[in-house]
Parts: C-alpha cells; structure tokens; sequence
C-alpha cells in the first residue's frame, strides 16, 4: 500500500492554506449550530433534555458527513474533469485501492477535525455530552463512510452538473431528513423507514445514544458498515476503471 | 521498447485509432505527427495506461499495457498536454510530490528535485507556487517533473502547444539534451518544423491511421526535395521535384507569383491526403 503520498499533499495544500481550510470546516456546522441549536430551538426540549443537547450528536455526524464529502468529491472531480491533476496519480504506480484509500482518508480528517471542533464549540456552551471511545470509533467511520462516498461521487460525475445533483439529490435530503434535528420516529410510516435506508441516520443515532450514555444499536453500527465498505468497493472499482 | 500491433480503440461507433501497429527503438525519438482529431492523443492515452484499447496489443518496456498496467507505469514519464500541475503547490513540492508518487528515498528525491530543477532552469523559483509561474516555466517544471522518477521511457502529448516561439526553442533544447542522454521518447504534436527538428522517426496520423511513417528525410524524399506553390493560392496544387532548378523551370510556366523551397512534411501530408495538417 502507498497511499502516503495523497495524504502528503493534502498536508501540504491545508499548511500553504490553514485559514481557508480552518473556516470551509466550520462555517456550515457553526450556522446550523447557531439556526436551529440556539435560535430555533431554544427552550424546546425533547425527551426531557433540552434540544441542543439532542440537536449537537446529529450536527456532528452531519459536520463529518459535509467536511468528508463536500471536499473530497469537490476537488477530485475538479482534478479529474478540469485541472487534470489526477491524470498523475493515474499513470503512476498507485494502485486504485491506494488512490480511493488516500483520498477517502483525506476526506476522514476534514471530516473528524470539523466534528472535534463543533465539540468544542459545544462544549463552551456548556453542552453536556458522554464522550467515550466508541463515539470517536462512530464518528471516525462516519467520516471515512463519507469520503469514500465522496471518491465514488467524484469518479461516477461525468460533469460538473452531475456533482451538484449529488449534492441536491443525496447530501442535501440527507441533511434534512436524516434524524440530525429530529427523531425519525416522529415521522409517520413509511417516511420512517425511508429515513432509516440513509447512512447518515444511523450516524446520528449511534452519536446520539452514544453522548446520552446509551447503548448503541448493533443494527447501525452495522448498515454504517455496509455503507462504508459498498462505497469503497464502488469507488475502487471506479478509480480502476479511469485508469487507475 | 513500444511494440504496438493492430491498436484500435473505438468511443461507440467512432474508431479514434484503428489498425495502428508501430515500434519504438530504445533511445529513438519517434513522432506521432498529425492534425487535432487524428487520434495521437488517444495512443497516448493507451500506451501510458489511462485508456484500454478495444483491440489489438501494445506493451511498454516489454509490459502488456492492457494485461500489466502497473509495471508499464513504473517504466513511463508522461508529459500531458494538459499542464497538470498542482498550482497550490512550489515548483519543489510538484517534484516532491512525484517522487512520492514513485515510491523514492527521501534523499534520492531532494537530489533529482535540484538535479532538475536546474535542468529546466527552475531552480530560482523553486519555492515559488505554481500559480506564479508562466506558461512557458509551467511547461518546464512538467518536463521536470516527467523525468523525476528517472524512467525509460517519456510520452509528451503536444509539449510546446501555446508557447510562444522563444520558450518553444527552450523545450526543444530541453528535449535535444534528452536525445542525447539516451532516453526513449515518443511525441505528438501537429507542428510540422516539431517533427522535423526533434524526431528519429515520424507517424503521419489521419482520422485514425498511419499513412506514413519513416525519418523525416525519407518522407520528404518521397515527395520530392523541393516544392513549388503560387503565393496565396492554396487552390491551386502544390507541386514536387527533385532539384530546386526543375523547380525553378516549372515556375516560370505559372501565371502565379511562385514560391520554391526545400519540401516539409506538411508537404508529404498534403502529397498523401490533399489536405493542410493543421486548423
């Protein structure tokens, strides 16, 4: 495996550019965060506890869903359809598993730094979650689930156009729908079972039980796990077919 | 060190290259010469491993380029058409990040960035980002960065397309002190004094096909060394002969002001289709 070089240069594009990265990492969570945690949803409460503490878990699992695929999908589709700086990696003896490996995790760090630092914002505001292991175990597979969906996004695009119906089409719904600001369980049948087919739905559930210092569902753990290896297979199978 | 024989690569109904079988001698330059959409880039691309033929075979160093991708890539330095740089990254960076790419020792890959850095006279900008340099410097540090991993062979898919006549010659020194280091190339490019001044052998490409391929003196050869052409009438027929004085001869017949000079191998493609080579 040589998948260090892609990790390198991603290293080195966030040193020449910390700020730029610093904020595209934080703006999205921070708004959601001040929207629907301290303007819509102050003095709501939900389940007896109050709605930021509810709303924070599923703002996290959508943080490291954005900053994963957002960036990832964003820039290799723009490598691959018009800087051509993927070309490079292509005709180089990189193996597709290394090309969707190195970027998948590039797009896990993006992801796991702008969740760690909506904890820390969180955490300021005096926010009370339960921390553990296995919510940074959850948190780090939701991240690398998201950018290995983002290398296959990027590969599958043939257009720009096609990138931003990803977007509209997946990550947006997604957004709304996956359980980040509500139960899923408020919605009627079959929207319920709908919501459950996303990845990001049980993201938050897991974080969710996890920061209430519940048990989390087996079930999730494992669909995020089916999710995550079916988009690296996906987007191995896409690099090797580019040429990779 | 190229072998290819009968490579065909269809997109739908459309046959890009069809048929084309050719060898590359170790140390040659060899020119794929041709007007845009005559299918060089798409050999390129299959020899260098980002296309898969739909038929026929090619190998790279005696690698199957379809079968062994991976260690065709080991053995090629490519040159795109496309400058590919990372504009975010130093002109070291670039260098260092291909090196990487290639699996080099770190100390090998400080030494090769220098060694070529000066090379292609970078060396003064070698922490300059990329998005400063122009175009002409750009295609330099890809050059450099081709060579970095030390292959045996480079591909250049048009390497002085939209340089201006100065930084041109500069790519061709560049690419003269490669000839004479020993190093395979294979070239495309649809500027015919390219061909003639840098390759050992040239392919003439139209839609798809070799129509001829020899040195460039042979091919000019076949024409006749000298051409006659009436100045600003490309309707009428360029004409060949053999010595400039038959030439001068046939000129005084024509009721046109006359041009006679040595033939080029835009001659020998508008011999072979009736067609000019570029636009």
């Amino acid at each position: 495996m040589n998948f260090s070089p892609i990790i390198w240069k991603e290293m080195m594009l966030i040193r020449r550019k910390p700020w730029r990265f610093l904020a595209s990492s934080m703006v999205m969570p921070v708004l959601y965060l001040v929207t629907f945690g301290w303007g819509l949803g102050r003095g709501m409460n939900v389940g007896g506890g109050n709605y930021l503490e509810f709303v924070l878990p599923g703002i996290i699992a959508l943080s490291a869903m954005n900053n994963s695929f957002g960036p990832v999908s964003t820039s290799m589709n723009i490598s691959k359809l018009y800087t051509k700086t993927l070309e490079e990696v292509l005709v180089s003896p990189l193996t597709a598993w290394d090309i969707t490996l190195g970027r998948a995790l590039t797009g896990m760090v993006r992801g796991l730094f702008s969740a760690v630092m909506l904890l820390l914002v969180g955490f300021a505001a005096g926010v009370n979650m339960h921390l553990s292991l296995n919510f940074f175990i959850i948190l780090t597979l939701t991240a690398f689930c998201f950018g290995a969906a983002g290398v296959g996004a990027a590969m599958l695009a043939r257009t720009h156009e096609d990138m931003a119906n990803f977007n509209s089409f997946f990550i947006v719904p997604m957004s709304f729908l996956a359980g980040t600001f509500f139960s899923p369980n408020q919605l009627p049948q079959p929207f319920e079972s709908l919501i459950l087919a996303y990845p990001l739905t049980h993201a938050s559930l897991l974080l969710r039980a996890l920061a209430s210092g519940s048990e989390p569902s087996t079930g999730s753990v494992l669909v995020l796990a089916v999710y995550t290896l079916m988009f690296f297979s996906l987007a191995v199978r896409l690099v090797k077919r580019a040429g990779g | 060190m190229i072998d290819t024989t009968n490579l065909t690569k269809y997109f739908g109904t459309l046959g890009a290259v069809q048929s084309v079988s050719f060898s590359v001698n170790r140390g040659e330059v060899f020119g794929l010469l041709g007007p845009n959409g005559a299918g060089k880039t798409t050999t390129i691309r299959m020899l260098t491993t980002l296309l898969s033929p739909s038929s026929g075979s090619a190998s790279v160093s005696g690698y199957d380029v379809a079968r062994e991708p991976l260690q065709v890539k080991r053995t090629i330095g490519v040159i795109p058409q496309m400058l590919n740089l990372d504009i975010d990254l130093t002109c070291s960076q670039n260098l260092e990040y291909h090196g990487r790419l290639h699996r080099m020792e770190g100390p090998d890959r400080a030494a090769r960035t220098s060694e070529l850095l000066r090379f292609v006279g970078l060396w003064e900008k070698r922490d300059t980002a990329v998005e400063h340099l122009s175009g002409g410097m750009r295609r330099r540090l890809l050059i450099a960065r081709g060579l970095m991993h030390r292959p045996q062979v480079v591909f250049m898919d048009e390497p002085t397309v939209g340089l201006d006549p100065q930084a041109r010659r500069l790519i061709w020194g560049l690419i003269e002190s490669l000839k004479r280091s020993g190093i395979t190339i294979m070239l495309t490019t649809h500027y015919i004094e390219e061909a003639d001044a840098l390759c050992d052998r040239v392919a003439i490409m139209r839609e798809g096909k070799i129509i001829a391929l020899d040195g460039p003196a042979a091919l000019k050869a076949r024409v006749g060394r000298y051409s006659l052409e009436c100045i600003g009438r490309q309707d009428i027929p360029r004409k060949f002969f053999p010595t400039r004085d038959a030439a001068y001869e046939a000129g005084r017949g024509e009721t046109c002001d006359v041009l006679v000079r040595e033939a080029t191998l835009e001659d020998v493609f508008i011999s072979l289709t009736g067609e000019r080579i570029e636009g």
